[in-house]
């Protein structure tokens, strides 16, 4: 029982950063029709955010003083550059607390990434053929990863979580079974609700405002709603920045689980396509139930007893799942009827 | 000629001359110039070409004429390579039993993988032969290391049986690939002046089979088998409303695809023989696309220039540095010599990547039907506007008489 | 007994009944036209002879065969031939190529693996591909895309290809949609045509008037998605209960 619990926790953080990618990449479908090989490079553009605010709040800048090292030569002194500005209270909280930050700085950034994507390459590609279209958000997808391999190098950069947050939150004594048998990192369960929340946001709007209105409607059926007369094509282009937004909200979060690193991207991209169509292309919720779904199930095969009756299963189980879901059930878990029927 | 109109009879005589005279064409720098870094006729990247060429004009037969996009044909070559590698192991150090079986075992894998990923079409599919990739590159770096030996990747030991050969030379080392005694790393170097042109067995070999694999794909295309997979890319409703069923033919056209790209995996385990799981990741995928998407999908020539055009700019661009660069642009006043190093810095050497992804962008949006597209178009711009159909019917692949 | 008999048909989508107890018989050597207003089931039950729906109940028969769970290329091989409502050509392909595959398809089967032979060396077929196009006039169209021709021509051909396999059923949906007026007169004049000069069952689905009248030798009704009346031409002009049903709508 415990070891089970434990499971669906450690599934859990890697199912939301599925789930939200995943979101992103229904919305994109959904919406624009356009099947978005890209998208996995926002979100980790989303976690070089991160990195860029707290390399940028710890620039080590001159003080003006010099220090004797012990061996009679003289250093000049530096401290990071947000301690000299605020004082090293303020300052170093501040840098302490970088990640969480860099949220507010990744929204502007990655919804004016989004604009400038659907506005100068995607909205080009409408009516291409799909098979075009994955062509030239994959190739998009090469040149941003390249571009943050040429300025960050190809190693993976630790982007520490503040410290109010480190340690690990014992589960186990909460609920009664022994205490140190489920432990669970703290940042992970900030990140599962910062997760549930965006996803929340996201449902609210598109339920609840006059333009999620029309979006919805522009995704069931987007030659009536534009006969309408209701200028659909902006709202897509806001609907992409959104995407965009959500995919680096993602990645800014997910940070401190995993040290960033370029081809971070295009790891989870493969898995949050075979996530969209497990849940169903088009289908919003399927999205985020088929997220937390593999997430889950991939952590259940990675444990010893499963590993040892199915030896490889924790390196296939998603893969596996979506190819019997999609023979078995073409449109996904929850896919509409006439979304890309074939 | 070979049951082939003049046309393909020009363009295979054009292709097989500029193969074998490849190390002169390749290497047209004297060996101490500046200029020698451009060369590349030399028998290790010169195999590549030829190689890819194979994996491309395979690619080809499936993408260019059914419109079936696979994300997933590294898995082939893979496999190719493994079997290869295998035979060398069990059997002897010939190439022929091992390119046979690489072919044999990724036509079966591509029969097994290709029955289940057909079963959808468009991105269904793309996604299928991705997720399959995937599943064969995760399982060979984990449960199946046994067959192949995981991270180190398999290679050759002086204990492996090789029953009809040896397990090792006189000198106690491992033996060489060869073909029938002839072997393949063997290179004959020729100095004409202060040109040094080298010819190696190994490239040879890969050359012939190429040629042999480019007049086959000719054959398919212009057979009714090709006509069939482009009404498929064409409109599947006309083609069943017909009374012919897609499925068999799109299937026959993935088994053989990837029989190509098998052949070319038991090639490169042919020239050096070790096999990694690397060969299988979906970025390997992935390149075949971009040079059969940058050469011209669907045209007979476009995916051997775009495995050629890839692979030469790989290795020229990666060779590039930045002391090369200031020598280039000495001329120029120090600052803007800077500035202009500065700027192309990126896309060299360890950059190459951006400067590819950039380029395949630029093509797809511009030039979707690739190089050969451009090409026609530049022979249009001098030929003027009146002979366009017919110069478009000499490249692309429908048949005109 | 009809060459395409249909009994007892029924289909639901849903709370929508499409087809209710349509019992219908086409003879040989007729045309026989399906004419409703908007709505009334004719696409569906042109959907249901060629395999794509599979009618709740009821029966489908072709020359004494079921066609029911059948695929469409296994209909197509037992000799029913269908006309889109938009053509269905191969775009990508040239006129002559286009006119080839069906050839191919008529004589191979569903699927043979001929890829070594070069095409151009199928004498017969190009022949017989060849002579087709004359009878379209379309002979000196056979190297166009045939992306490229005007929706008449696409119409001619959509037909004529189907004509070259010799079907003992020609099934038309619409074949003058969204046709301007001359093409609509050139497409009754070569189904006319088709009609004198062959052996062969024609069932056309239609919406135009003066399509239907120009080449019915029968005419079925369909109200509701059942059947009202089925009459000959002259008797179908003067009925009340069409008029009422049907044109009278249209007034």
């Amino acid at each position: 029982m415990d070891a089970i619990i434990l499971q669906i926790l450690n599934g859990l953080d890697k199912g939301s950063a599925y789930a939200l990618i995943a979101l992103g990449l229904t919305l994109i479908f959904g919406t624009l029709g356009v099947v978005n090989f890209a998208h996995g490079a926002l979100f980790m553009i989303g976690a070089f955010c991160a990195v860029t605010l707290t390399k940028f709040m710890t620039w080590e800048v001159a003080t003006g003083e010099v220090q004797k090292t012990a061996w009679g030569s003289e250093v000049p002194v530096t401290k990071p550059l947000f301690e000299s500005w605020f004082g090293p209270e303020v300052g170093g909280a501040l840098i302490d607390w970088s990640v969480p930050l860099a949220i507010l700085f990744s929204i502007p950034i990655m919804i004016i990434i989004g604009f400038v994507m659907e506005r100068g390459l995607i909205k080009h590609f409408y009516k291409r053929p799909h098979a075009d279209q994955i062509l030239v958000t994959f190739g998009l997808a090469i040149v941003l990863q390249e571009i943050i391999k040429a300025f960050y190098g190809a190693n993976p950069i630790p982007t520490p979580a503040p410290a109010a947050f480190k340690g690990s939150f014992d589960f186990g004594a909460m609920l009664g079974f022994d205490p140190n048998v489920i432990i669970y990192p703290y940042w992970r369960m900030v990140y599962f609700a910062f997760a549930a929340v965006v996803i929340g946001a996201v449902f609210a709007f598109l339920q609840f405002t006059t333009f999620g209105m029309v979006v919805r409607a522009g995704m069931a059926d987007r030659e009536t709603v534009g006969l309408l007369g209701i200028n659909i094509d902006k709202r897509f282009t806001i609907m992409f920045g959104l995407a965009a937004a959500v995919a680096g909200l993602a990645g800014v979060m997910y940070a401190p689980i995993n040290s960033p690193n370029y081809h971070m991207g295009m790891d989870f991209l493969v898995l949050s396509f075979v996530v969209v169509v497990v849940g169903g292309m088009g289908s919003l919720p399927g999205a985020v139930a088929a997220g937390f779904l593999l997430g889950i199930l991939e952590s259940f095969a990675s444990m010893n007893q499963i590993k040892s009756l199915l030896p490889g299963i924790d390196q296939i189980i998603i893969y596996l799942v979506a190819i019997i879901i999609l023979l078995t059930r073409p449109r996904g878990l929850m896919g509409k009827k006439g979304v890309m029927e074939d | 000629m070979l049951g082939l109109n003049k046309k393909d009879t020009t363009l295979l005589i054009i292709v097989a001359a500029l193969t074998l005279l490849a190390p002169f064409i390749l290497n047209p720098f004297p060996t101490e110039s500046g200029l020698a870094q451009f060369n590349a006729g030399y028998p290790d990247l010169m195999q590549r070409f030829v190689i890819f060429g194979i994996f491309a004009i395979g690619f080809n037969i499936l993408f260019g004429l059914t419109g079936y996009l696979s994300f997933g044909h590294a898995a082939f070559l893979g496999v190719g390579s493994y079997s290869a590698v295998w035979m060398f192991k069990l059997l002897s150090m010939n190439v022929i039993p091992a390119i046979i079986l690489a072919v044999i075992i990724s036509g079966l894998f591509a029969v097994l993988i290709g029955y289940v990923s057909l079963r959808r079409s468009g991105i269904y599919f793309s996604i299928l032969t991705l997720a399959f990739a995937q599943m064969s590159f995760n399982l060979a770096y984990s449960v199946l290391t046994p067959i192949t030996n995981g991270e180190t990747g398999l290679q050759l030991t002086l204990e492996d049986p090789r029953v009809l050969g040896q397990s090792a030379t006189a000198d106690g080392s491992i033996p060489v690939t060869n073909l029938f005694g002839a072997e393949m790393r063997s290179t004959y170097e020729m100095a004409v002046g202060p040109w040094a042109f080298q010819f190696n067995m190994g490239y040879y070999l890969c050359a012939i089979i190429m040629l042999v694999s480019f007049y086959l794909a000719i054959r398919i295309f212009r057979s009714p088998f090709g006509m069939m997979l482009r009404a498929i890319k064409s409109n599947q409703t006309r083609m069943s409303y017909t009374g012919l069923n897609p499925r068999p033919y799109t299937l026959a056209a993935f088994v053989i695809s990837g029989m190509y790209a098998g052949l070319a995996g038991g090639l490169m385990a042919s020239m050096d023989p070790l096999a990694g799981a690397e060969r299988m990741q979906w970025t390997a995928s992935g390149e075949v696309v971009l040079m059969t998407i940058l050469g011209g999908a669907g045209t007979l020539i476009g995916p051997v220039l775009g495995a050629g055009f890839i692979k030469y700019f790989e290795n020229i661009f990666s060779k590039i540095n930045d002391n090369i660069l200031h020598g280039w642009f000495a001329f120029m006043p120090d600052g803007l010599e800077d500035f202009v190093v500065t700027i192309l810095h990126p896309f060299i050497g360890k950059g190459w990547h951006l400067t590819l992804g950039i380029l395949f962008m630029l093509v797809v949006i511009f030039l979707p039907g690739g190089l050969v597209e451009g090409g026609q178009r530049i022979a249009r711009l001098f030929r003027g506007k009146k002979s366009d159909d017919k110069s478009d019917e000499a490249t692309q692949s429908t048949p005109a008489e | 007994m009809g060459i395409l008999e249909v009994k007892n048909v029924n289909k639901r989508f849903g709370g929508l009944q499409a087809l209710g107890d349509v019992n219908l018989s086409v003879a040989e050597n007729t045309c026989h036209a399906i004419i409703g207003p908007n709505g009334a089931g004719k696409s569906t039950l042109l959907n249901c002879f060629v395999g794509k729906l599979i009618p709740d109940t009821g029966s489908v028969m072709f020359d004494g065969q079921s066609v029911l769970g059948r695929t469409p290329h296994e209909i197509n091989q037992m000799g029913i031939s269908r006309v889109f409502q938009t053509p269905e050509i191969f775009g990508d392909l040239s006129v002559l190529e286009n006119m080839m595959i069906p050839i191919f398809a008529k004589r191979d089967g569903a699927f043979r693996m001929h890829a070594i032979e070069n095409m151009h060396n199928e004498k017969e077929i190009v022949e017989a591909a060849e002579q087709m196009l004359e009878e379209m006039n379309m002979a000196d169209k056979r190297h166009m895309h045939s992306a490229s021709m005007s929706r008449g021509d696409k119409r001619r051909l959509e037909i004529g290809m189907c004509l070259s396999q010799q079907p003992r059923l020609l099934l038309l949906d619409e074949p003058t949609a969204g046709m301007a007026r001359a093409d609509t007169n050139n497409t009754i004049d070569l189904l006319k045509q088709i009609k004198d000069e062959r052996d062969i069952t024609i069932a056309i689905i239609e919406h135009d008037m003066h399509v239907v009248f120009s080449l019915a030798d029968r005419i079925t009704v369909l109200a509701q998605g059942t059947p009202l009346v089925e009459d000959d031409p002259e008797n179908i002009k003067g009925n009340p209960k069409v008029r009422e049903a049907y044109l009278g709508e249209a007034a």
